[in-house]
């Protein structure tokens, strides 16, 4: 069972995150970097299906270099190694070219029957690259599964949507992402810390995977920011006091703004 | 020159353990402790980390680090809450450590997994109802009869000794006499449930409420003579060399106290208005939280330093008595600016405030009071009677 993970390095969620004027590209410099927490999910999972099924953990990451530090995170909570593309070519890089790149990096693993990724990363939000990785390794994909099992040569999950719950089945290899319900990440041990420092992680340039830096990037990317602008802060609103009729008075503003 | 940054490891260690404490501690340890409840949930997630395990080598079980690795997770883990940072403390530098040094390879083999997993606690018998700071006062015995140990005596004020999963109690007991006429002490491996040993109900304590303290006595109790941990005769001095260690990890534990007494302040001050101003623009509360910082950079100084004579292998007994005191000092000191600094609320125990002043006292009690401290540190500089 080789399990390759996708990991990403993102803004910590309490931290303000801004867009840099330059290029309307998220400034990863301002913020502090963490291990995306559904992510830590996705590597919990790799490691339970690897002590049930055997087979070795990679994780995968496509970042700058501080993104070493996801990767480490990573590797200490039990991978056991890491394929980490970083060039400054990716800077910008939209979710096809994102997908293109790790494609490519997944191809340098040898025997990979799952690839296991996050639902969707808590900075761009865009949710789509498990789908369009699928579809360039010609893999079927089982997306936003609260429960993976693997039988044999078939993984079964549990999808969970805003509709319902449906029961998926697939041949492996497959692409499974997950969503933060499928389990509770440790925490990793000092042994793993100190393991994760004698862990091999190889560092892949865009031009070792045989891609054309013109495919990826802020140039190659199909659609660019022309304008960015920060959320209005929210207006103070109107207060209703309750003296008995509160709720008619809420009623008459909501019928007021044309909402009921 | 002298370097006290933190290795990489070192620091992804406290990143992690600050990251529980925040994240499994904080949200729940009020309500433990509001009902003095030891948090067993808290303590197997503590287990599973491997923080039982920090100083130990792999083949027992451990995480093949250090003890400066142990006092960086007690001072993050006090940092949120202090009674899961003794349980930890106790049960690792009184509770395993005695064992891992000076038991049989069987006693290690039978105990040090199961301790490291924090699946089962150790605790450490030396105080007595009579006895404290002159531990060489204690009166409880053990006679061998045949092959067996039979323990007759009482412990009081023992960390750790009536949990769910205490698996042992190590206790100092009276063995006989030596030929200087003194008291010979050894030490005795009692595991928990063996007859004629009964633990009394927890005792309603001032701090620490989520940690568990209790009297225990030992009427006719039994064990196998192979029980012996370490020398016979030489249970005293074990002890001594122990609780040098152990001072290094209480400094740890009130550095954490200390820093988390500044974390809760420097949030407040930000918030709380008075006269028209927050609280944080007023000099007097300025200084007060400086003074707080002085405080705690200089025990977590004096800790880092006394955890690197220690794992050098150098004498180290006068920088842990002076960690340990300076620490405890910064604790209690902290703690009582910080809950001034939050007014009324601070006196409220559902602020962590609160609870970091009951929590403070018993750092300058426990493990050696302030004045043995001083006592030590007198006496290595050769001052004596
Ligand atoms: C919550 C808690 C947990 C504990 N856990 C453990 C445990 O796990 N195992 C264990 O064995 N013990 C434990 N203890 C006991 C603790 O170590 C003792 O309480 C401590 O060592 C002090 O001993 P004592 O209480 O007998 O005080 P005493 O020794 O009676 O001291 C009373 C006062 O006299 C002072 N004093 C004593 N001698 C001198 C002197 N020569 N000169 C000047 N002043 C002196 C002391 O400093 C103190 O102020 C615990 C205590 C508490 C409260």
């Amino acid at each position: 069972m080789n399990i390759v993970v996708l990991v990403k390095q993102v803004p910590d969620t309490w931290s303000e995150r801004k867009l840099t004027d330059a290029d309307h590209t998220l400034d990863r410099e301002s913020a502090d970097a963490v291990l995306d927490e559904i992510n830590e999910r996705a590597v919990e999972e790799a490691l339970k299906l690897q002590e049930a099924h055997g087979g070795e953990v990679t994780v995968l990451a496509m970042g700058p270099d501080r993104a070493t530090e996801a990767i480490r995170k990573a590797l200490s909570m039990g991978a056991d190694k890491a394929i980490h593309v970083s060039d400054a070519a990716l800077h910008g890089s939209d979710v096809l070219a994102t997908a293109k790149v790790l494609a490519k990096a997944i191809g340098t693993v040898e025997g990979v029957d799952l690839v296991i990724a996050g639902n969707e990363a808590t900075d761009g939000r865009a949710g789509a690259i498990p789908a369009i990785l699928a579809e360039l390794l010609g893999l079927p994909q089982v997306t936003q599964v609260r429960k993976v099992e693997i039988d044999g040569t078939t993984v079964k999950a549990e999808r969970e949507t805003e509709e319902g719950v449906a029961f998926l089945e697939a041949t492996l290899p497959a692409v499974v992402s997950v969503t933060e319900k499928i389990n509770e990440p440790r925490y990793p041990s000092f042994k793993g810390i100190m393991a994760a420092k004698k862990k091999k992680v190889d560092t892949l340039s865009v031009a070792d995977l045989g891609l054309d830096p013109a495919e990826v990037g802020l140039t190659g990317a199909w659609s660019s920011v022309l304008e960015a602008a920060p959320k209005p802060p929210r207006s103070a609103g109107q207060r209703v006091e309750d003296d008995g009729n509160g709720g008619a008075q809420i009623a008459e503003y909501l019928v007021g703004q044309k909402l009921i | 020159m002298l370097d006290f940054r933190l290795d990489e490891e070192y620091e992804s260690l406290r990143k992690t353990v600050q990251e529980f404490a925040q994240e499994e501690v904080a949200p729940v340890i009020g309500d433990f402790y509001e009902r003095n409840e030891f948090p067993y949930e808290i303590v197997a997630k503590m287990g599973r980390m491997g923080l039982f395990g920090l100083p130990f080598p792999e083949e027992y079980g451990g995480m093949g680090g250090d003890y400066f690795a142990l006092c960086l997770a007690l001072e993050e883990l006090a940092r949120v809450d202090s009674s899961v940072a003794i349980t930890l403390e106790a049960g690792v530098s009184l509770g395993a450590v005695p064992l891992f040094r000076f038991g049989s390879e069987e006693q290690k083999r039978e105990w040090l997994p199961r301790l490291c997993a924090g699946e089962q606690l150790g605790a450490f018998g030396l105080t007595e109802p009579g006895s404290g700071s002159d531990a060489s006062g204690l009166r409880t015995t053990a006679r061998l009869d045949g092959d067996e140990w039979v323990v007759n005596g009482t412990k009081a004020f023992i960390t750790n000794s009536g949990t769910d999963i205490t698996g042992l109690v190590t206790v100092a007991a009276v063995t006989g006499q030596r030929e200087d006429g003194r008291k010979e002490i050894s030490a005795i491996l009692v595991p928990s449930g063996t007859p004629g040993f009964t633990v009394s109900k927890k005792y309603s304590k001032v701090g620490w409420n989520a940690s568990d303290t209790r009297e225990l006595s030992f009427e006719d109790c039994r064990v196998p003579a192979a029980n012996l941990v370490g020398q016979r005769g030489r249970g005293y001095a074990q002890f001594l060399q122990t609780l040098d260690e152990g001072r290094v990890a209480i400094a740890a534990l009130g550095v954490g106290l200390a820093q988390g007494c500044i974390d809760e302040c420097l949030r407040y001050v930000g918030e709380r208005e008075a006269f028209g101003h927050k609280i944080g623009e007023y000099q007097a509360i300025q200084f007060k939280i400086a003074d707080m910082e002085v405080r705690t950079h200089l025990a977590r100084l004096a800790y880092y330093e006394a955890a690197g004579r220690m794992l050098r292998g150098e004498p180290f007994k006068r920088e842990a008595a002076i960690a340990k005191l300076v620490s405890s000092e910064a604790a209690m000191d902290n703690a009582r600016e910080a809950t001034q600094i939050f007014g009324g609320y601070g006196f409220m125990n559902e602020y962590p405030v609160g609870r970091f002043y009951r929590d403070a006292k018993i750092l300058e009690i426990g493990e050696g009071t302030s004045e043995v401290q001083r006592m030590l540190i007198a006496r290595e500089l050769g001052l004596g009677r």
